[in-house]
């Protein structure tokens, strides 16, 4: 046993978090960072956090993670990191040559206080901007919120760069939250077909999921154009999908540029992506096309071949709320039951989104924000699932309790290509059913005696 | 290893100065000291500089004090429940990201290593301070698991907001009575690299639990294995091998280890040093304290595992210790030659370059030479000049402004624990035959005349110089794996081996060659371009034939 020290009586713990269910804000701004052209990340802090930000994206994904640092010393952590980063700005832009640096902190930098637009003031007096190149930030403070928050915080900094001109540019501005390069490049696919222009940000399509020609370029063409994120400004409306991830810079886009916003669920499953469809084609005031409504069929038809191994199946869930929220709600459609829910990201409204959703199918959950995974192992202790949907630290659990697991979310450490396929969207939601039921019947493959051992399924 | 004169494809000094020339000025200047053209003579090597501060903005490989001691240190030992004391990032990057293999089946039980523990403070624990927080955590933890000992680690604000984890651990330790509580000030911040974290682990190692052990070790040829981190089974070969040997390993600092291990270590008769840079500091503790000298060895490679054998068997003197150390060689070699035969002429010639923590790039070496591959060049991260320069410029050595304030503990020999292992006599008699004791050369001298030698390698350097030098293998860790494998070349992580190991000993080599043929022979590094790419630019109307 992996985890043998893992009691099942669950005691309360009020200062102890076990195995988190979540990371620290600086790794999500890395990655919204990444999702925008020629921009190179910038860890404001010691060079601790970047190097293990880029190594566990890089895990991820297995591309290479830029970023750079302020590499803090003990000195500038009692005086103060501006230094350092005008250091910093001048050497990434002489020896990178990046288009423009997206600037997030740590707990060191936001504890002693150093003051981001002041320290960009003063590079761009000093003239360590070279013309036409940009500067953001974000704060990330480390000992608030989680990954998640540090994303949504990054994507924020972006629409603050958004302007208004005295023309709308007629298009939809997406802010996708934290799904997969694969995802973002679905869910400008979807848009496409529906025929709606969009501005999507930040978009890491085509930046981690990139080629191998032997040439390496450290600034690939793709992501969003800091041009067109300046630009939504003038956008007819925003979608923001995800609340945790995508609603602040959504809602910071109304307040600044007017811009309405609505906020919906990421596109996991059937129902998340009907009303993401369905908005896309109420903003753009056309009909859904019918490439779109097959596509949409077969996942229905999917939903019915492969019922009769779902029904009543138990789940335990784990990861990030916006993925969790879409996940449960697709699952209960299936008629499978989410019996455990648990995020590492704090936030009150994902309890109640998720017993919504429940007593909607009418089933018992046990849901948890601020949790850990050492609190979802000792739940599923104590009401055993027949499946576990999480990241790649839930193997631990799988093996322990011998429960299949399908890795799903953030991050998959152990297993390759995954950035490739999306899970977004009616095309994701097949492969998420495919996965779920290759999952169960290798199970039933595995444990069937040799007398039930069956050809067909 | 050869130290003829031997000619790279492209002059060092142009490669240097390609290196340097889109540096700004003063990075240039600071760059230049850390990047060096070997011209080690017989009794001279250049100098390098080294262990200093990091330059802003620069795509550093380097990680942080935490990792060092955390990561590299505690992290591989199994039963001591490590608690970080921070905001979450720090304790979940460090969750069973390095393989330290661990083997907590039968009697051993306790198993920590699988859980990443934290005060995840929040701004209020910021604001008012978390030493509250941290005491209600460490109680926590100890009910929950009654571990018998409970380490506490920093995080960068730790420091600065001021919590006081040492009496904190203090006030816990005499509250539980059977749980020994201690704390690292391993603030991310210090130092310039994980180096200053190693010191800081071996300082509090040494001070809280070593020579604690009650357990009386009476097994003949008693050895500590310092600085060897089991990373994908290293330990267990290297203990398999001991064992075969008759020598006893009652420590390892600290892969597969227990707390026993360490509190027992002042009981064995002789260090043997594999990482030289994280764990000489408790080296030489162990022999002031407690009168035990150490030596270097390095398990990485056949001849190399022969070697460090057969110097332990020197250093105990025992004839019939000596004759199994020789059947046990002549045993296991000719199997590593066989293979070595077979792989070699597919990789005779070709040219690697290293750049590894704080150790590897110099062991790895000789694995290299084994095959027939030369070292082109290499660094490291972390290291100091001793580990470039060897031990004797130890004396010369600066500590700068961003090091000052790790702490260096005095240590002086135990008035009831001392005992010197050998006589004055004896070891002067062991020197004579060419044993070195607290001796380390460094990796400037084993390499090629006119190799280049590069410190704190950063992202830009390491593009130019595959793009220069076209190594046929390049060496580091996960952050660089991707972009140089994207150049066309492949890439061979030495910090994680790639899921592979393990590589020491003389299993270790076998793997070993078998991984190299594989990367450096792959097929893969064929597809890079399409077919069509290889012909030239249509101009007429394609004729189907």
């Amino acid at each position: 046993m992996l985890l043998k020290h893992t009691p099942k009586e669950i005691t309360e713990r009020k200062a102890l978090t076990i195995n988190p269910a979540k990371t620290c804000q600086p790794i999500g701004a890395m990655y919204a960072s990444l999702g925008i052209k020629g921009c190179l990340p910038h860890s404001h802090g010691s060079q601790g956090c970047c190097a293990y930000h880029r190594s566990t994206l890089t895990r991820h994904y297995k591309e290479p993670i830029s970023a750079a640092t302020s590499s803090f010393t003990e000195g500038a952590s009692v005086f103060g990191g501006q230094a350092n980063l005008l250091q910093a700005i001048d050497n990434i832009f002489n020896v990178y040559e990046p288009q423009g640096i997206a600037v997030h902190t740590t707990c060191l930098s936001e504890t002693i206080g150093d003051d981001l637009p002041q320290i960009f003031d003063k590079a761009k007096k000093e003239n360590k901007v070279p013309e036409g190149k940009f500067l953001l930030g974000a704060p990330t403070p480390s000992y608030v919120g989680s990954h998640v928050t540090g994303f949504a915080n990054m994507v924020k900094a972006m629409a603050a760069l958004a302007k208004r001109s005295q023309r709308r540019n007629g298009k939809v501005n997406i802010l996708p939250g934290w799904v997969e390069p694969a995802d973002m490049a679905e869910i400008k696919r979807i848009a496409s077909l529906i025929g709606t222009p969009i501005t999507m940000y930040p978009d890491t399509s085509g930046v981690l999921n990139g080629p191998l020609t032997g040439d390496y370029a450290m600034f690939p063409d793709a992501g969003a154009d800091i041009n067109d994120i300046i630009a939504s400004g003038d956008g007819i409306g925003t979608l923001a999908l995800g609340e945790w991830c995508s609603a602040d810079g959504a809602r910071l886009l109304d307040t600044q540029c007017k811009v309405p916003c609505s906020v919906l669920d990421i596109p996991f499953g059937l129902q998340a992506t009907d009303r993401f469809v369905d908005a896309l084609r109420k903003v753009g005031g056309v009909a859904v096309p019918e490439e779109l409504m097959i596509e949409r069929g077969r996942l229905v038809d999917m939903i019915s071949d492969m019922h009769q191994y779902f029904f009543g199946k138990k789940v335990a869930l784990v990861g990030d709320p916006d993925h969790l929220i879409a996940m449960t709600e697709f699952l209960s459609g299936l008629d499978m039951h989410p019996v455990h829910v648990v995020t590492g990201t704090p936030g009150k409204k994902f309890e109640k989104r998720i017993r919504a959703i429940a007593e909607a199918a009418g089933f018992e959950v046990n849901v948890k924000a601020k949790g850990d995974m050492f609190l979802f192992h000792q739940l599923i202790k104590n009401e055993p699932v027949d499946l576990i949907i999480g990241n790649t630290y839930c193997k631990y659990i799988a093996r322990d309790e011998d429960t299949p697991l399908v890795r799903w979310g953030f991050p998959i450490l152990d297993r390759q290509g995954h950035q490739h396929f999306p899970t977004v969207g009616y095309m994701g939601g097949l492969r998420i059913l495919e996965k779920i039921l290759e999952a169960l019947l290798d199970r039933k493959d595995r444990d069937d005696s040799e007398i039930e051992f069956e050809l067909v399924l | 290893m050869g130290k003829a004169i031997k000619t790279t494809p492209t002059d060092p000094a142009v490669i240097k100065e390609a290196l340097l020339e889109k540096y700004p000025p003063k990075v240039a200047r600071k760059r230049a000291k850390q990047i060096l053209i070997n011209e080690a003579m017989e009794n001279t090597t250049p100098e390098i500089t080294a262990n200093v501060r990091t330059i802003p903005g620069i795509i550093t490989m380097r990680g942080c004090t935490y990792a060092g001691c955390k990561g590299v240190i505690l992290g591989p030992t199994s039963d001591i429940v490590n608690l970080v004391h921070g905001p979450v990032g720090c304790s979940f990057y460090a969750w069973l990201t390095r393989r330290n293999q661990t083997d907590a089946s039968g009697e051993r039980g306790e198993n920590f290593m699988t859980y990443a523990m934290t005060t995840d403070m929040q701004d209020s624990d910021i604001i008012f301070g978390g030493e509250k927080k941290l005491e209600k955590a460490i109680q926590e933890a100890y009910d929950l698991f009654h571990p018998k000992a409970i380490a506490v680690f920093a995080t960068c604000p730790v420091g600065l907001i001021g919590d006081d984890i040492h009496a904190v651990a203090k006030k816990m330790k005499e509250k539980f009575g059977d749980c020994n509580v201690f704390a690292f000030s391993c603030e991310g911040y210090k130092g310039v690299s994980q180096s200053a974290g190693h010191h800081i682990a071996n300082n509090q190692v040494f001070r809280h639990v070593v020579g604690t052990g009650e357990k009386e070790r009476d097994e003949p040829f008693k050895i500590n294995l310092l600085g060897e981190y089991n990373i994908g089974g290293d330990g267990f070969e290297i203990d398999r091998i001991l064992e075969k040997c008759g020598i006893t390993n009652i420590a390892t600092f600290s892969g597969n280890s227990t707390y026993e291990q360490f509190a027992t270590a002042n009981q064995a008769d002789l260090s043997c040093v594999m990482c030289h840079r994280s764990i000489n500091y408790v080296a030489d503790m162990l022999e002031t304290k407690y009168g035990i000298p150490w030596i270097k060895v390095n398990f990485i490679g056949a001849h190399a595992t022969a070697k460090s054998l057969r110097k332990i068997g020197d250093y105990f003197d025992d004839a019939a210790l000596k004759e199994r150390i020789e059947a046990v060689i002549s045993e296991e070699l000719p199997e590593v030659e066989r293979v070595r035969k077979q792989i070699s002429p597919r990789t005779e010639g070709k040219t690697a370059m290293l750049f590894v923590g704080g150790s590897r790039a110099h062991h790895y070496q000789e694995l290299f030479a084994e095959l027939g591959m030369r070292t082109i060049s290499a660094g490291y991260e972390f290291a100091h000049r001793d580990d470039y320069e060897g031990r004797e410029v130890l004396g010369s050595l600066k500590v700068d402004a961003d090091s000052r304030n790790i702490e260096e503990i005095e240590v002086s020999a135990d008035p009831k624990q001392f005992k010197p292992r050998k006589t004055a006599e004896e070891m002067a008699e062991l020197i004579r035959r060419g044993l070195e004791f607290k001796e380390y050369d460094g990796m400037i001298k084993d390499m090629e005349q006119g190799s280049i030698v590069i410190d704190d390698l950063n992202q830009f350097e390491a593009e130019k110089l595959v793009e220069m030098l076209k190594p046929d293998l390049f060496c580091a860790g996960i952050k660089e794996k991707y972009s140089i494998q994207k150049l066309g070349v492949p890439m061979k992580q030495l910090h994680s081996y790639d899921s592979g190991g393990p590589y020491a000993g003389f299993k270790g080599a076998v793997n070993f060659y078998h991984e190299i043929d594989r990367l450096v022979n792959s097929r893969v590094w064929g597809y890079l371009k399409a077919p069509w790419q290889d012909e030239p630019e249509l101009r007429a109307t394609y004729v189907w034939e």
